[in-house]
């Protein structure tokens, strides 16, 4: 037992219990959270909420239906637009661009996309859509969620498509194969995994935003079925609910958060299934 | 013996790095050619020549003829799709492609226009049976090629290569991933098809060279030093560097 030798095994308990203690400390908040979603969520759920509209204002019960659709029907617009663009443009990327100028001018606006806040693109989709036909829609909602997406598709279908090894293009180029057919019947077969994977955390992280659809898709106290009309969406209600003077909006904004959570965190774990079974 | 495909004066460039100088050969058809040479001297650039692989990176430069039974593959305008079909490849790796092994080789013949499933399953199994895989694997052809082992693999792409029945099969030390079992069966595999195709092989083993060709090409530093008959380059080769290079004296 020398100085030198005790010096580090301190030095590495000082590591450890930092280290330690840093991680307990992020996942102490996010329990944190988890635990008030679940125990206050759990308390106001229950089945008026997923089929009742809202009651009027102060009034007690009712229920978010028309948001809970509002929400699926926004995200899944969303994925219809962001999603084929966010691929073709990860192929572009991979398959055909690869060094060239514009790819890697496509690789960085697709980079700063990433990092725009969601409120700009927000207000962005509110000066292209909203403002100039006249009202707020669930088209503008979808846009504005199409567009966060986006890079998001671009960067793990790019990612994915590019674990495929070149060799095995070559190998479909030497059979005659046309670069498109190489792409589309050989190159995503094997990428396919993953770039479902991409697309699922894309729509989990779209599914939770608020902020864009402030400006775009709006609220709507009723249902609504048409794309050009505003939308609730439950990410919107939380916050309209949460920021209001009735305890009976704050248990639904509760339960709305529990619900989006759930939501979330079940296409989370779908994406990690997806993953595993490709180890497999 | 007829030549299936006759270089001459080809020179090949990588950006400004000159690979390949003033190759001169003859393929002969239906004969197992096989080009040697220690690391670097441009056997596989040449090899990737033969079906304007080369094409697909930007910057090389080809020089010279290569003509396919007296026509000039090197000129533009030339469907590289179709002389693709014709020359045919096999990599150094197992390149097998993500789906079944029916898919595969299903694959390269829907590519060629053959749409009757009767006839796509029969040439499947074919292929099969000509690149001895079939016993091994005829209960599991839907199963999925990545889980075949490396021999396997490389026999499979030895089959999707025959089963376009190309006229030339490129292979590019096909066996440098394979354990001696394995390698025995693709050299058997290899004199049972020269029967029907004009195969030229890449191989750092010089003992496969002698083994299964019928012409030996020895590469150095981007030439061609000797080529000849394989008993001549094994026995009494002409050049000093050739002598050198099997003996094991370099390389």
């Amino acid at each position: 037992m020398n100085a030198h030798y005790i010096k580090r095994t301190l030095a590495n308990y000082g590591a450890l219990t930092v280290s330690a203690l840093s991680a307990v400390f992020g996942i102490f908040f996010l329990f944190w959270i988890l635990k008030d979603v679940l125990v206050l969520g759990f308390s106001a759920i229950n089945f008026d909420f997923f089929t009742q509209l809202p009651a009027p204002a102060g009034m007690e019960g009712g229920g978010l239906a028309n948001a809970i659709a509002g929400t699926f029907l926004i995200t899944a617009l969303a994925t219809i637009i962001g999603v084929p663009a966010g691929i073709m443009a990860g192929t572009y990327l991979s398959e055909y661009g690869r060094k060239s100028r514009m790819a890697s001018v496509v690789r960085f606006i697709s980079d700063i996309l990433v990092s725009a806040p969601s409120i700009v693109v927000g207000v962005f989709v509110y000066a292209l859509l909203v403002k100039p036909f006249g009202g707020f829609s669930a088209i503008a909602g979808a846009v504005a969620l199409a567009i966060i997406m986006l890079p998001v598709v671009i960067r793990t279908a790019e990612e994915m498509l590019k674990l495929v090894p070149d060799a095995t293009r070559e190998a479909a180029l030497a059979l005659g194969a046309p670069h498109w057919k190489v792409t589309v019947q050989v190159v995503y077969r094997g990428a396919v995994r993953g770039i479902v994977t991409g697309v699922m955390l894309a729509v989990a992280r779209v599914s939770g935003e608020t902020a864009p659809l402030l400006f775009t898709s709006f609220n709507n106290s009723f249902w609504n079925f048409s794309l050009t009309e505003p939308t609730a969406t439950l990410t919107v209600t939380i916050f309209n609910y949460a920021m209001g003077p009735y305890e009976d909006w704050h248990q639904k904004a509760w339960a709305a958060a529990l619900l989006i959570t759930a939501i979330v965190l079940l296409v989370n774990i779908i994406s990690r299934i997806i993953v595993r079974g490709k180890a497999g | 013996m007829k030549d299936k495909l006759t270089i001459k004066n080809l020179n090949f460039w990588y950006g400004d790095k000159q690979a390949l100088k003033e190759i001169n050969l003859h393929i002969r058809e239906k004969q197992i050619t096989a080009l040697i040479g220690p690391s670097g001297c441009g056997k596989t650039t040449f090899l990737r020549c033969l079906n304007r692989m080369h094409d697909l990176y930007p910057g090389n430069r080809y020089e010279g003829e290569i003509l396919l039974e007296g026509r000039n593959i090197l000129e533009k305008g030339l469907d590289l799709i179709k002389l693709r079909g014709k020359i045919g490849m096999v990599f150094q790796k197992p390149t097998p492609f993500p789906m079944s092994i029916y898919e595969n080789i299903a694959f390269g013949l829907k590519l060629m226009g053959i749409k009757s499933k009767g006839e796509i399953s029969g040439r499947v199994e074919k292929a099969l049976k000509d690149s001895a895989l079939w016993d091994e694997i005829r209960d599991r052809l839907h199963g999925p090629a990545l889980s075949l082992s490396g021999g396997q693999q490389q026999r499979l792409c030895i089959a999707r290569a025959i089963a376009v029945e190309p006229e030339v099969i490129l292979m590019d030390e096909p066996c440098s991933a394979l354990d001696p079992v394995a390698t025995a069966k693709i050299e058997d595999l290899m004199t049972g098809i020269k029967e029907n195709y004009t195969v030229v092989i890449v191989t750092h083993n010089m003992q496969q060279a002698a083994r299964v060709s019928e012409y030996t090409g020895f590469f150095m530093l981007g030439e061609v030093v000797e080529f000849d008959t394989t008993e001549k380059i094994f026995t009494a080769p002409a050049n000093k560097l050739t002598e050198d290079y099997i003996t094991g004296r370099f390389g």
